[in-house]
């Protein structure tokens, strides 16, 4: 009995050496010029132990899995990286303690108390959602510990402490310029309004949408919500399209934004869908195919920008060679972030969280895949957003598409 | 507006047929064994899913995949009755024991599908293919009414299985057998009738109403995931008591109540009172009906 657990453990031992003898042999190759990274701008760490944890909270059950599967993917990439490309000095590892909200945020406490009190980890990203990021944070902020948020565009994330920072620009950074770009291309006069009105982002989502309707003096004929798991939305639907809105604005998470999307033209509307960053997922596009065409929608990165920084075209092309799927928005927010963690660390030199938050707080210009990136004085995100329509079957820039239509009518 | 209200009308039918058919699987197993059975929200997600898997891996006609899902979930559900329900009935556990480890099997469930879906799709949502149904609504230009061609197939659907249901249990012997069992299980097995076996096919039957309906949620809403099965649990309880426990017309009657509600709740005092309006109404009939409005006293339900 025991001989055969010695060959048993042998043969599952064998292919691990195996497997990363190879793996650090192709990365080798990859060494000489990481497409991301502070470089230059700060010197190879010398004070750090050989092994260093951050943790990440995201909803990897329940529906909020759309976006947490993909957030984990994302930050195990660029962790990879960090490690194969020697990043934080030779011999230095960065590992990754995940946790699962669920989407719930009494998980996400429970998950950030384990992380900041029991692990004690050097930093946290995540949570998924605003709600669970409105619960958690406090605790990693009186604890002195940096969270940051890489999807959390609610109202309000950073106000918590000088411990939490985001990634993730803000609806209110966002949906203006998408409201008033469609405006100006559609001439929109009167609008339909629905919203989920159980979650902090979608009705975030709302207010500021709101707030951009009247500056731009545009008619809401009506408002109608729904909540968190509604799948069939006929009875918003039908009041809404029987006042004939020029287009329908809707500030919902991705699962529901697919059903209203793919309901909205069965009860016969096609005219655009104006929606809030839940619509910006490929899973969304995925799911409600040609029906999504018209959907606007502004977001902090496009896959099919035409001017991509390097940084970006390297992220896809990995994150592609490893999960066999194109990263969405929220991928390349977890990845930046895990990223950002890895340069604070590496420019502070020093596993103190305080130190830590000193020299996250002070990155500026980093060639990130979302662009340029900074943060600002409040800690939220500074970079420059892309309006989209989707078309074709793909989210485009708004305006490229418009000057296409308009040329192709002359 | 009267081009609103009657469009609300026809959102009440679909949603309703699909209620009223999940809800009638409920109250089948309720009325024979007297035990809720809370794994059939698990049976309807799990409906969906094999339809899904069907028509979208296999690639096979939407009647192929209703058809399966039905028998797959009407399996399931035989299944759980030999390993959920009853080695606990054999030893005489309370009725309260069979309702908790029906939870528990409802848990294990939709984990089983979480890593199912995970394996198939890398996510865990997946939605049915585009061309399944036609998409074309069917427009009454007079009535200003649309009705696409899903929702007319889950009305259908629905009215001919519960029609075939209804023929079922007060027309053939299994149904009086059932009705039987259901009266009092002692006098039946003194009568000759094989209790277990009318277990299996009321639990098969239940099974393949809750896939059934499953698939036609699915076929409206588009999208399935492992937790659609949570929202329509409650409705379904709802539904069941409002019409009366273990009553077949009841449960009809109680998910096309609960559609009504929350459809016409939604359009006039928007969606965050609906759920809070059905359950009052639900509240109010167990105080003035406890039995429900179609439902029986106790000592004369068969």
């Amino acid at each position: 009995m025991k001989k055969f657990r010695l060959i048993l453990s042998v043969l599952f031992i064998l292919p691990l050496i195996f497997v990363s003898v190879v793996s650090a042999d192709e990365h080798d190759e990859d060494a000489d010029t990481p497409p991301i990274g502070f470089w230059e701008e700060c010197e190879t760490p010398q004070n750090l132990p050989d092994e260093l944890t951050i943790g990440a909270i995201f909803g990897l059950s329940e529906a909020v899995a759309v976006y947490g599967i993909a957030q984990r993917q994302a930050v195990e990439l660029a962790v990879a990286e960090v490690n194969a490309w020697g990043y934080l000095g030779e011999g230095v590892t960065l590992r990754v303690q995940f946790e699962d909200s669920a989407g719930n945020a009494q998980q996400a406490i429970a998950a950030m108390e384990k992380l900041v009190v029991e692990d004690g980890v050097l930093a946290v990203l995540g949570p998924t959602l605003s709600t669970e990021a409105f619960a958690a944070d406090p605790i990693a902020q009186e604890n002195g510990t940096v969270v940051m948020g890489v999807s959390n565009t609610a109202i309000g994330i950073t106000d918590m402490g000088d411990f939490v920072f985001r990634n993730s620009l803000p609806e209110e950074a966002v949906i203006p310029g998408t409201v008033e770009q469609a405006i100006d291309a559609l001439g929109l006069e009167r609008v339909g309004v629905m919203y989920g009105d159980d979650d902090d982002f979608t009705i975030s989502g709302f207010d500021v949408f709101v707030d951009a309707l009247d500056d731009n003096e545009i008619e809401i004929l009506s408002v109608e919500t729904f909540a968190r798991g509604d799948r069939d939305f006929s009875s918003q639907l039908t009041s809404l399209i029987a006042r004939n809105p020029d287009a329908l604005v809707v500030s919902a998470l991705a699962a529901e934004a697919v059903q209203i999307i793919i309901q909205a033209r069965e009860f016969g509307y096609d005219g655009p869908i104006i929606g809030g960053n839940g619509f910006n997922s490929p899973a969304v596009l995925d799911q409600s195919g040609e029906d999504a065409e018209g959907v606007i929608v502004g977001a902090a990165w496009n896959i099919g920008d035409p001017d991509p920084e390097p940084s970006s075209e390297a992220f896809q092309q990995a994150f592609v060679e490893e999960y066999g799927v194109a990263p969405d928005q929220f991928a390349a927010q977890a990845y930046t972030g895990a990223w950002l963690f890895a340069t604070a660390i590496r420019c502070a030199d020093s596993d103190d969280r305080a130190d830590i938050r000193d020299a996250l707080a002070a990155i500026e210009d980093f060639p990130s895949p979302l662009g340029l990136y900074s943060f600002d004085e409040n800690r939220d995100p500074v970079h420059d957003p892309i309006a989209q329509i989707v078309f074709e079957g793909a989210f485009l820039p708004l305006a490229s598409v418009i000057e296409g239509a308009a040329e192709s009518d002359e | 507006m009267d081009g609103i209200l009657l469009q609300q009308i026809v959102n009440v039918i679909s949603l309703g047929s699909i209620y009223a058919l999940f809800a009638l699987g409920y109250s089948l197993v309720f009325s024979v064994l007297g035990v809720l059975n809370l794994a059939h929200s698990a049976l309807f997600m799990w409906g969906a899913f094999i339809g899904l898997l069907v028509t979208d891996r296999l690639e096979m006609p939407l009647w192929v995949g209703l058809i399966a899902a039905m028998i797959v979930t009407g399996l399931l559900s035989v299944l759980l009755e030999l390993i959920a329900f009853r080695p606990l009935r054999k030893r005489g556990a309370a009725r309260i024991a069979q309702l908790i480890s029906s939870i528990g099997a409802a848990i294990l469930l939709v984990n089983i599908a979480q890593l199912l879906f995970i394996r198939v799709y890398n996510r865990v949502e997946a939605a049915y293919p585009r061309g399944l149904v036609p998409r074309q609504p069917i427009i009454i230009e007079e009535l200003g009414l649309r009705i696409t061609p899903a929702r007319l197939i889950v009305v259908i659907a629905a009215l001919v299985v519960m029609i075939l249901l209804q023929y079922l249990v007060t027309r053939t012997s299994l149904g009086q057998q059932m009705r039987a069992v259901a009266f009092n299980q002692r006098t039946a097995s003194l009568l000759g009738i094989n209790v277990n076996y009318i277990f299996l096919m009321t639990f098969f039957l239940a099974g393949a109403l809750g896939g059934l309906a499953g698939v036609l949620y699915a076929l409206i809403t588009n999208v399935v995931d492992p937790f659609i099965g949570q929202n329509i649990a409650l409705i379904g309880l709802t539904a069941i008591v409002l019409g009366g426990m273990g009553s077949i017309n009841g449960a009809v009657l109680g998910g096309f109540i609960v559609a009504g509600i929350q459809i016409i709740s939604i359009d006039t005092v928007g969606s965050s009172y609906r759920d809070a309006l059905v359950f009052l109404l639900l509240f109010a009939i167990l105080l003035i009906r406890p039995q429900g409005i179609l439902g029986q006293p106790e000592s004369t339900r068969a």
